[in-house]
């Protein structure tokens, strides 16, 4: 398993994403051109806490959320030890000419986020996209992606996991974000 | 998860049911991406596939071919009628030769029984078999059954019927093993001559009459007769017309049910034969969408298989 360390807290991981929803509505106003597109698996849930924050804020009908799955589209097939299994694909409108705002939950090497920006020309020419991550491990990218909505920048080893934990898992307890360190035995 | 049990398609057999599902749900999220503006995906970018088709087909070679284009895989295909096959040349020796260009994966149609298995032990790459003479089809069984899914959930309980020509089907076997698989009851309705004694032995129920199976069944997979296989000494029915008139599913004979079964057929159809063209017209047939289908599931198929090539002992 490993130590964990707490890296934000359940009040740290609340304040975080009220703020990135403040930064959001700041940048794009109404929402009215723009959009939030949830990076499959684990960005769709940031996603839909900052659609359900922005319409609290801006009031009337939430700003144009959406899935995206990319496994189709990774530069690792077949350098893994098991087939990539695909998610759903959820976008009821198409990205021509919009706002996008690419959300993730962590950002690690950037090869993630290359091959989200591959999947979304698929269903369209964006105006301008941006990226949100909840969480930015900098110094780790391997290719030049930089985020623009950063919830916290941490510094770790390439051997150490960052965990986001959701309270709506089955007994996961509090939203908070964890650094799990590898046990020595485990190399 | 999702990881597919053996590394060639060879037939249903040697499938576990889990090998199903995740050819399913690949298949659908291929098929949200084959209606996209943009069909494509690079999943496939650096592997050749080789379609060796030593008998006829258009629209399975042509559903392959679209398959392994829309996950961007290199394409060649190869048919019996332009080969060297004519000149002498083992299959062995034929396939090596087109592996030594350097193909990843093969799609193969034989007329005979059992080529894709003798092959599999004879070369290092996945083979997908697209038709073993009147033995295995198993990406047809595969689409027929996502069909069904797409259209009734789970097929657990679910009676399903296949009628026709049972004896010179590749597609009666596979369909049979599939729907097994997956928790179907399955019956098979033809002319006694068009039915082997040995299918009883699957676990289907074997019946005769054509009304009494319609009546019984949920799903209808009519088959086609294939004109070119039927006997030439002795015909296994007297003619087109009687075996229409004994056989064929019409309108007139779903009218007098109580439900309406889903028709499948896969293709291509003799209309006015074993099947009517209102039926194959109607609300509750499933054709073309079998057809669309295809070029998902066999997406599916595709990407399974290549996911277990492995990039770096290779």
């Amino acid at each position: 398993m490993g130590t964990e360390h707490l890296l934000i807290s359940p009040l740290q991981f609340q304040l975080t994403l009220d703020r990135l929803a403040h930064q959001l509505v700041e940048e794009h106003g109404q929402f009215e051109n723009s959009a939030l597109i949830g990076i499959q698996p684990r960005g769709i849930q940031v996603a839909a806490q900052l659609r359900d924050r922005i319409q609290a804020i801006l009031g009337g009908d939430p700003p144009r959320c959406g899935d995206l799955d990319i496994t189709f589209f990774r530069d690792d097939f077949r350098r893994q030890d098991k087939p990539l299994q695909a998610a759903e694909t959820n976008l009821d409108f198409t990205v021509e000419d919009l706002r996008v705002v690419l959300v993730d939950d962590v950002l690690f090497t950037g090869r993630t986020i290359r091959a989200a920006m591959d999947a979304l020309l698929a269903h369209g020419r964006p105006a301008t996209v941006e990226l949100a991550v909840l969480v930015d491990r900098r110094f780790r990218r391997e290719l030049p992606i930089e985020p623009k909505y950063v919830g916290r920048s941490v510094d770790s080893l390439d051997s150490q996991r960052v965990k986001v934990i959701w309270a709506e898992q089955e007994g996961a307890g509090e939203n908070r974000v964890e650094l799990i360190n590898p046990d020595p035995q485990d190399g | 998860m999702a990881e597919f049990s053996s590394r060639h398609l060879l037939g249903i057999r040697g499938l576990q049911r889990s090998d199903i599902e995740a050819v399913f749900q690949n298949a659908r999220e291929f098929k949200a991406v084959i209606t996209r503006p943009i069909k494509k995906v690079p999943s496939l970018r650096d592997l050749t596939v080789a379609n060796l088709f030593f008998e006829n087909s258009t629209r399975t070679r042509l559903s392959f071919e679209l398959a392994e284009k829309r996950l961007s895989a290199d394409v060649v295909n190869f048919s019996a009628a332009s080969s060297s096959v004519k000149k002498g040349e083992t299959l062995a020796d034929t396939v090596n030769n087109i592996l030594a260009m350097k193909v990843d994966m093969v799609v193969m149609r034989h007329p005979h029984p059992g080529a894709p298995h003798y092959l599999a032990e004879k070369i290092g790459v996945p083979i997908i078999n697209a038709g073993d003479g009147t033995h295995e089809h198993p990406t047809q069984a595969l689409l027929d059954s996502f069909t069904l899914t797409e259209k009734l959930g789970s097929l657990e309980g679910k009676k399903v019927c296949i009628f026709g020509d049972i004896r010179h089907s590749r597609v009666a076997l596979s369909n049979v093993l599939c729907l097994k698989l997956l928790g179907a009851e399955v019956m098979v309705c033809g002319p006694a001559t068009l039915i082997p004694k040995h299918f009883g032995s699957l676990g289907v129920q074997v019946g005769h009459d054509v009304d009494e199976a319609l009546a019984w069944c949920d799903v209808a997979n009519v088959l086609r007769i294939q004109l070119e296989r039927q006997g030439t000494e002795v015909p296994y029915f007297p003619s087109l017309e009687e075996y229409h008139a004994g056989f064929g599913i019409t309108q007139a004979r779903l009218d007098k049910l109580s439900h309406r079964p889903v028709i499948l057929h896969p293709g291509p159809m003799n209309r006015g034969v074993e099947i009517a063209s209102d039926v194959a017209d109607g609300d509750d047939a499933v054709i073309l969408d079998q057809v669309e289908n295809g070029v998902a599931v066999r997406m599916a198929v595709l990407y399974l298989l290549a996911g277990r090539l492995g990039g770096s002992e290779d």
